[in-house]
């Protein structure tokens, strides 16, 4: 069993390693479904207010590595520490409330709520933590809420559907919705799985604008995207991903000229 | 937003509560204005709007609800045997100890949801009614039921058969025979017995729709809505089901208490699956999720029950009379099997229709309704405001 195993049994102990300004650090993360190995001695550091991106071919393991740090997944072996606190073995409604929001690849809203309802249950959820019995604090009256909402919902491009349900928008704007559902929580750390898949080359133009603007409020940020321009537009650092393994990382410009991620991932294509 | 939603509210709240007082008044001319049925009608509105926090906002369907009501039905019938023929302490512990049955079996249930936690829900409640007829009759007096009895003499006679009431005894109440059920002296039967119902009937309406308009309810709407998301932003849903179980257990309990305070006899019949069925009929019947929905749907299937299984031939024959003899006779002969005892055949019906023509229930109906009327009067307002060309 390693040390990462041992550390990773004992939830909530307090965890300082890896590169220092760390916030997020995966420590030997292996994972296997059926004896195909989804990930394999995956150790990354993801630094204080940078945006990592994380490239990789289909079926690298980009999103296993991802549903790894959420507590979808729990890996057989190694352990996720976000700053300072090992999160594997942990809830997901617990990781979130530690600060680590999630955009999925897949618009994960709720269908049934208006687009501003969506934005304010994490906003709620936030503030509230993860369970408050109040049955008469009255949803209609959060008016703080409602404004910052209207604000963030504003920011990612969807005022004029506030009041339409999230069921009936298209997938572009569930996934702008999304964002804006991680953005409203302020989170430490926002992982977000390819946030410009399905989207108009002007929207995705746009929420670049939006997460480097972020960017500036120092928020950290993963990011998992098959989409170049919006990596090289946003990433301080890159990881390459290919077999469940991580065989290159550094700067934008490094990973360019890097001969394995060429052979392994972009081929011949110039970057 | 926040007042219009305020006003809706409270338009919504004030009308209801008028209908409900008015019931004897409005159901007159359908025959339906008698005690027993008004009383009905608010008993089981209660246990629906009840069943409606858990279904209609989580959308975890329970099939156990009716085991809230027999432990609501025998915790009354025990304060009346015990401390006082007064209904509300009675009421109190009902509910309280059905808030706490809920609590247990919603804890082992909500660990499962779709199909699993129905069934599971459903194996509570038979298993219920099996101890309530085996093992429990010391408490519940088996088949014959638990009823109120005259004061105790002799020590030696069994609880079941004797009763001791405390309270009223301290309080010298004098009693000839087996008093009734009374609230601080106002006799539980008759109107008395529907306003005092009708009267909780409008508090638990008030409190679902501040539950409803809640921070609360709308983390349970995200929970019907995507479960799987709320965790990942920061809820823990368990808690909240579990909350929204024992409410719904509560409402559930208030409902057996008020049916063993209207007739003070409990059985272990009310636990039956079929009455776990019937309020998941009138749920969906009304319309899931609505606030009034589940009281229309408890009213129809109160009325049905009432009316259509007291029809007979003789009825149908007068009822088709303007027909030539013929007619008449195939007519009675049809219209004879959805009366009398086939009544569930005119329920099943009705639900078959409302169901494949309304997934709403009767809400959706009426907002169908409410919606040709509104563009009715836009058009007529878009046409008056128009400029003409003459302008």
């Amino acid at each position: 069993m390693s040390v990462a195993e041992d550390i990773a049994n004992e939830p909530g102990r307090s965890f300082e390693r890896g590169v220092a300004n760390s916030v997020l650090h995966i420590d030997d993360v292996h994972k296997s479904f059926a004896g195909l190995h989804a990930l394999s001695d995956v150790d990354l550091d993801v630094r204080q207010g940078e945006t990592h991106a994380i490239i990789g071919p289909n079926g690298a393991g980009k999103s296993t590595l991802l549903n790894v740090c959420v507590g979808r997944l729990k890996p057989d072996r190694g352990a996720v520490v976000f700053d300072g606190t090992v999160l594997t073995g942990k809830q997901p409604h617990e990781i979130n409330q530690l600060g680590v929001a999630r955009v999925f690849q897949t618009p994960e809203v709720f269908p049934d709520l208006t687009v501003l309802e969506n934005v304010m249950v994490p906003a709620l959820s936030k503030r509230d933590g993860h369970f408050r019995l109040n049955p008469f604090k009255s949803f209609a009256r959060e008016n703080h809420i409602r404004d910052e909402a209207v604000s963030v919902i504003e920011s990612v491009g969807l005022k004029a559907q506030l009041s339409d349900m999230a069921a009936a928008m298209s997938r572009g704007d569930k996934r702008r919705l999304e964002l804006a559902m991680g953005l409203i929580q302020h989170p430490r750390l926002l992982l977000l799985d390819e946030p410009t898949a399905g989207m108009a080359r002007h929207d995705t133009n746009a929420t670049i604008e939006l997460l480097k603007q972020i960017k500036q409020g120092g928020m950290t940020k993963v990011i998992i995207e098959h989409d170049m321009h919006v990596v090289f537009s946003l990433a301080d650092r890159i990881s390459v991903l290919a077999g469940g393994r991580i065989i290159a990382q550094g700067k934008p410009d490094e990973i360019k000229n890097n001969p394995k991620v060429r052979e392994a991932y972009l081929g011949e294509e110039q970057v | 937003m926040e007042k219009n939603t305020a006003l809706k509210d409270t338009i919504l709240f004030v009308g209801f509560a008028a209908v409900v007082l008015c019931l004897p008044i409005i159901l007159e001319p359908i025959g339906a204005n008698y005690p027993d049925l008004l009383q009905k009608i608010a008993i089981f509105g209660i246990f629906a709007i009840g069943f409606n926090i858990l279904f209609g906002l989580t959308g975890y369907l329970s099939f156990g609800h009716a085991a809230f009501i027999g432990v609501g039905s025998y915790m009354t019938l025990w304060s009346f045997k015990l401390l006082t023929m007064n209904v509300v302490p009675a009421i109190i512990f009902s509910v309280m100890l059905a808030g706490v049955f809920a609590y247990l079996i919603g804890y082992v249930s909500l660990r499962r949801s779709g199909i699993y936690f129905s069934i599971l829900t459903l194996a509570f409640a038979q298993m219920c009614y099996s101890l309530a007829y085996s093992v429990l009759t010391p408490i519940t007096n088996g088949e014959t039921g638990l009823q109120t009895r005259a004061i105790r003499t002799n020590p030696e006679t069994s609880l079941l058969d004797a009763d001791l009431r405390v309270i009223d005894q301290a309080f010298g109440v004098q009693e000839v025979g087996v008093p009734t059920t009374n609230f601080f002296g106002m006799a539980m039967s008759g109107y008395t017995g529907f306003y005092f119902c009708a009267v909780l009937l409008i508090i638990c309406f008030f409190i679902a729709q501040r539950l409803t308009r809640s921070n609360f309810g709308m983390m349970l709407k995200a929970i019907k809505s995507n479960q799987n998301r709320l965790n990942y932003t920061g809820i823990h849903t368990r808690p909240y089901l579990i909350a929204a179980f024992v409410i719904s257990g509560m409402y559930a309990g208030l409902a057996g208490s008020l049916m063993a305070a209207t007739d003070p006899i409990a059985g272990a019949e009310r636990m039956q699956w079929t009455a776990s069925g019937e309020v998941v009929l009138m749920t969906i019947l009304g319309g899931v999720g609505t606030l009034v929905g589940p009281v229309l749907g408890a009213g129809l299937i109160k009325y049905a029950e009432q009316k259509v299984s007291s029809w007979n031939e003789g009825i149908l024959e007068n009822f088709f009379s303007f027909l030539p003899e013929t007619l008449q006779h195939l007519m009675t002969n049809i219209g004879s099997l959805f009366v009398g005892e086939g009544w569930h055949t005119t329920l099943g019906l009705m639900f078959m229709i409302i169901v494949i023509f309304l997934p709403g229930g009767i809400m959706e109906g009426i907002q169908r309704i409410a919606n040709i009327f509104k563009r009715k009067s836009g058009d007529n307002s878009k046409g008056a405001s128009a400029p003409q060309p003459a302008e």
